[in-house]
């Protein structure tokens, strides 16, 4: 038997790996007859080939592959012509081959309108390695990009014109908003505000009439009259199917264009097989590559059985499910099932102030989710996607599972255990939840080593989260103990090691990398065994040895900025600051030439310091009264301050007073990440104390302490752990709190995502904390005690030691001078760093 | 990337090996140019690159942390934490990114001297093999 494949692309691809497993290798002769020069590559992440993929990187078949299969790839060599009657094709170069089955895998190409000057210079389609690299070579003379096209590969267009350096760009969209087939109306908004917040320009109904210039393109005409300037432009309306070569040899074709095909995937002539983006079935052309595969699996069944005359097992394309996530363009979106509302009910969750508008489809009985977008957080589209496949019950609110759940209430989210068995976690690769289970079951525990074994994961990835839940619920069930070790040199998690350290009583770096070590150390390791050893013993961080063990900025005790200097942040208590102070940052900020600015955190910082000023900076503020605010530490930060019953005519207590107790408690405490804190003197809570770390309001009987909020990218509420407390057992269950996450937090890990990933989550830490579940408060409260017992001002004891000081200078072999390198500029009356590159 | 024919090379004296913290590394002036220092004591091995990290353009390495993958000696950047081959100089965390320039190191008792090849400018890259 022989077969012939034409078109070398994904589709294409997926059909040689399919029918030679289906078949066994050399049970027929396939040839393959590719336009492009390279073999099949991995379109779907294009992209990448802007941010640093190579065509290598994305071949889908190692080199020698096609031979290994006995697979005949003709490549740079289109077919020309087919013989229906004599089942023969003839490539361009002239080549003839005879076949039992013919396989069309043409793809599509861009879809071109037709407007005038399409053919001028700098004018770019997107579909080809070799588009990209005409794109790439052109790019350097161009300062202003548009994209012709909204839709999903028109956005990753347009952020490939910002990855080539073009900040200028512009995207086109002749509908009224961004992404029509797949969003609606608020959702583009959204969208169109997320995206000009990265720099793209947005242009939504407009026409356009004509590319613009002689013969290089000099920007676009709209047919409103308007006009736009651009020196480089991509095409990216839309895809038209290649159905030239079926259309000529009369195989029947879509009037819009697509080779008809039945649901076995033959054409009107049935020895000859369309799949992929060419083919079109139920008047519709699948332009993504999961259906693709599907068809590449249905018509090798087909061919196979009906090679052996069997027909046990016949498989059929019965549509296939378009749910989208855009990739790259770093704002999330994603739709799926059918996102626009018809028969049932909406739920709408819209939050304009941190850009995330999600919408949900649900069944007219409220128990079943048809569909849904995602945008700007579309963390929950894979479990909302297999929800939604595998018709699983909705929770009783079904609001829920867009907004978790509510007022202490049981967590609605059902998460991957309760997916059934046959759910299709990788739709690309067709690989069920059983799959990836058993993959794990056999040992393969990595989410590298489920991918190599069961290819889940491998094509648009777009399930690797989900796969990595799998594969820790899978470890869990079998009583496996996940271990987060901390990097090459150690085989232990955080929380392990500091255990180990604290059993030992080690002291430095060194002495840890002796007992449970290996190598020499690098830059993940060194960080986490330093803070260990400052949350436990609080040692001076320069001393025995251990400066070269810190972070960088933790060596210099200050945050490196932009040219090489440094910034200086004095502690400033609760934000209470007395004119006297004031006036010496001022002076300090003019004698050395620094720029000052009031932070987020209710506090003063001082931008600029050459590393050889900072001991000097550091000795005139001490001598003022100042000390180190760690600005610089994953360590307490600020405990912010409104100004309370002192002045306030509805402060309840004085929040001033106690904030400053409270930042002085925990002042230099170092811990996994660095920790906040605020106390709002009333409910109206003008500290933002439920933003913080921990946090503080005070209530007519007391104080309500807070925990595990968050600010920065994913911005959390705190939760409520206790209510009406004593300023005393306040302090205590801090105390208890902080020394239970610095226990047992993997490093880098903020209170918040620490909270989310405890088991039992808030009620747990509340039994630990408040009701001393685990028996260990008397403990935690000591060990806190004795870190409180042994705080110093880290910078007073480098300005007050000679040998220390010397560490801070730019040129060891010449310690007076500054760096030469670093510039300034002005603005605003005072200095900035210069740009840099 | 130039290449150099020539193959003299010229010893500087640097600092003294007390000046320079085990297992970090220091900024050296030589002339107008700044090259970091690094002395590993776990195998009492030193190395010499350029100070400037070619990622941003800032002079900035010698105030890396220092470590090893896989057994190779390398610096992370203290601006962006791309690491570099104390080796070859060549980026280990993106294979895009420019390489360093290396420097033989040589020890006199307590004293450090650093090689530069005649004819060479510091802080341009200069291919392994001609080191
Ligand atoms: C100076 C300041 C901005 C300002 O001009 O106001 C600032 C500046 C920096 N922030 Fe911030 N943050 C500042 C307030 C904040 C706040 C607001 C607050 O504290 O009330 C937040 C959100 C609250 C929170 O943390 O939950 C904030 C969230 C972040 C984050 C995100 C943390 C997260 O959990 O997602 C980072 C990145 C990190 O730490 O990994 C960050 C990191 C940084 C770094 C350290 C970036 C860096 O590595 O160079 C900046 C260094 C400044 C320096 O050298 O001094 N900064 N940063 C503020 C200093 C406050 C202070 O007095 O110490
Ligand atoms: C930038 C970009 C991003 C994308 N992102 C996604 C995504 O995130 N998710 C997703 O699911 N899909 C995505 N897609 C779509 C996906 O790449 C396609 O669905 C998939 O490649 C279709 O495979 P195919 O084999 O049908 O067509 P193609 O991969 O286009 O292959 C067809 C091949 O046939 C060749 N050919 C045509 N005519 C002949 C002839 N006469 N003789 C010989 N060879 C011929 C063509 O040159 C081409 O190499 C993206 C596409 C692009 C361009
Ligand atoms: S928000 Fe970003 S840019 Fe601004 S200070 Fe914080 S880290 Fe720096
Ligand atoms: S400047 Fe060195 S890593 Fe960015």
């Amino acid at each position: 038997m022989k077969i012939v494949v034409i078109g070398n692309g994904m589709v294409g691809h997926k059909f040689c790996e399919k029918i030679t497993q289906k078949l066994g290798i050399n049970t027929a002769r396939i040839v393959i007859f590719g336009e492009e020069t390279l073999p099949a590559y991995d379109r779907v992440h294009l992209s990448e080939y802007f941010s640093g993929k190579t065509a290598d990187d994305l071949f889908l078949a190692p080199a020698g592959w096609y031979v290994s299969q006995g697979i005949t790839l003709h490549l740079g060599d289109p077919v020309h012509s087919i013989d229906r009657v004599n089942k023969t094709v003839t490539s361009l170069k002239g080549i003839s081959e005879t076949y039992d089955f013919l396989v069309m895998a043409t793809g599509s190409a861009a879809f071109v309108p037709n407007i005038a000057g399409t053919d001028k210079k700098g004018v770019f389609i997107y579909r080809t390695i070799e588009d990209l690299e005409l794109m790439k070579s052109y790019a350097p003379r161009t300062s202003r990009g548009a994209v012709i096209g909204g839709g999903l590969l028109g956005l990753e267009a347009a952020k490939a014109l910002l990855d080539l350096g073009i900040a200028d760009t512009s995207v086109i969209e002749f509908a009224p908003r961004l992404m029509p087939r797949q969003i609606d109306d608020k959702g583009s908004a959204v969208l169109q505000s997320k995206l000009q917040q990265l720099g793209l320009q947005v242009l939504t109904g407009k026409n356009t009439s004509a590319i613009l210039g002689e013969d290089t393109i000099t920007g676009l005409a709209f047919s409103d009259g308007t006009s736009l300037n651009a020196d480089m432009l991509v095409i990216s309306a839309g895809i038209k199917p290649r159905d030239e070569l079926a259309a000529a040899c009369g195989l029947e074709t879509g009037p819009r264009g697509g080779i008809v095909v039945n649901d076995l995937l033959q054409t009107t002539d049935p020895f000859i097989y369309a799949i992929g983006e060419c083919a079109l079935y139920n008047n519709m052309i699948y332009g993504l590559v999961a259906p693709g595969y599907e068809m590449a699996e249905v018509a090798a069944t087909h061919i196979t059985e009906t090679s052996r005359q069997d027909s046990s097992a016949l498989k059929s394309f019965t549509g296939f499910d378009m749910s989208t996530k855009l990739k790259l363009i770093g704002v999330d979106v994603a739709s799926f099932g059918d996102p626009f509302p018809g028969q049932g009910h909406s739920i709408v969750m819209e939050d304009s102030i941190s850009g995330v508008y999600q919408r949900i489809n649900v069944s007219q009985d409220g128990k079943y989710l048809l569909g849904g977008i995602l945008i700007g957080n579309a963390d929950a589209y894979n479990m909302l996607l297999q929800t939604c496949k595998n018709n699983m019950p909705l929770p009783a609110n079904p609001a829920d599972i867009l907004l978790g759940p509510r007022n202490g209430s049981a967590s609605a989210g059902a998460g991957v255990d309760a997916l059934p068995d046959e759910a299709v976690i990788c739709s690309c690769e067709s690989i069920t939840k059983a799959a990836i289970c058993q993959a794990v079951t056999d040992g393969q525990e990595t989410l590298d080593a489920v991918k190599k074994c069961t290819k889940a994961g491998t094509c648009c990835g777009g399930c690797t989260p989900m796969v990595k839940d799998l594969i820790s619920a899978t470890m869990k069930a079998q009583g496996k103990y996940i271990r987060n070790v901390v990097c090459e040199h150690f085989d232990y998690s955080r929380q392990e090691l500091l255990d180990l350290i604290k059993v030992k009583s080690l002291r430095s770096f060194d002495e840890a990398l002796d007992h449970y070590g290996h190598g020499e150390g690098c830059e993940i390791c060194k960080p986490v065994v330093s803070s260990i050893l400052a949350s436990l013993w609080n040692d001076m961080i320069l001393a025995k040895g251990n400066d070269t063990a810190q972070d960088s900025n933790d060596r210099y005790l200050a945050n490196i900025q932009k040219g090489g200097t440094y910034s200086v942040v004095p502690r400033i208590p609760g934000g209470e600051i007395t004119p006297e102070k004031l006036i010496i940052i001022g002076t300090i900020a003019k004698d050395y030439n620094l720029y000052t600015k009031i932070t987020g955190g209710q506090r003063i910082d001082l931008f600029g310091a050459h590393l050889g000023d900072l001991p000097a900076i550091w000795e005139a503020l001490i001598a003022a009264g100042f000390e180190s605010g760690h600005a610089y530490g994953k360590a307490l930060r600020t405990v912010k301050s409104c100004v309370g019953s002192t002045w306030c005519r509805f402060g309840l207590h004085d929040s001033v007073s106690y904030a400053i107790r409270i930042e002085e408690r925990y002042r230099g405490l170092r811990a996994p990440h660095k920790i906040k804190s605020a106390v709002s003197g009333c409910i109206r809570e003008c500290a933002e104390a439920q933003s913080k770390d921990f946090g503080i309001i005070a209530t007519e009987k007391g104080w309500n302490l807070y925990v595990c909020g968050n600010g920065g990218s994913k911005p959390q509420h705190a939760l409520l752990l206790a209510q009406d407390l004593d300023s005393e057992t306040c302090i205590r269950y801090i105390d208890r709190f902080l020394m239970f996450y610095i226990k047992t937090a993997d490093p880098l890990t903020r209170t918040a995502t620490w909270l989310n990933k405890l088991e039992g989550g808030i009620e747990y830490l509340r039994n630990v904390v408040v009701n001393d579940s685990l028996g260990i408060a008397a403990s935690l409260e000591a060990e806190m005690q004795s870190l409180v017992d042994n705080y110093k001002c880290e910078w007073k004891e480098v300005v007050e030691s000679p040998e220390l000081r010397k560490k801070f200078s730019h040129f060891i072999n010449a310690p007076e001078e500054k760096d030469p390198t670093v510039k300034f500029e002005t603005l605003r009356d005072q200095k900035k760093a210069a740009d840099w590159k | 990337m130039s290449t150099i024919s020539s193959t003299a090379i010229n010893w500087f004296f640097a600092c003294k090996t007390t000046d320079v913290p085990h297992n970090g590394g220091v900024c050296i002036k030589y002339k107008d140019e700044q090259i970091a220092l690094f002395y590993f004591s776990r195998s009492d091995t030193w190395y010499a690159t350029q100070n400037l990290c070619p990622h941003r353009r800032q002079m900035a390495l010698s105030r890396g942390m220092t470590g090893t993958h896989q057994g190779e000696p390398k610096v992370a950047c203290p601006f962006h934490k791309k690491t570099f081959s104390l080796k070859d100089g060549r980026c280990l965390t993106d294979e895009h990114e420019c390489s360093l320039t290396v420097y033989p190191v040589r020890l006199e008792d307590d004293r450090v001297y650093i090689g530069i090849q005649s004819g060479v400018e510091v802080g341009v890259p200069v291919t392994v093999e001609a080191l």
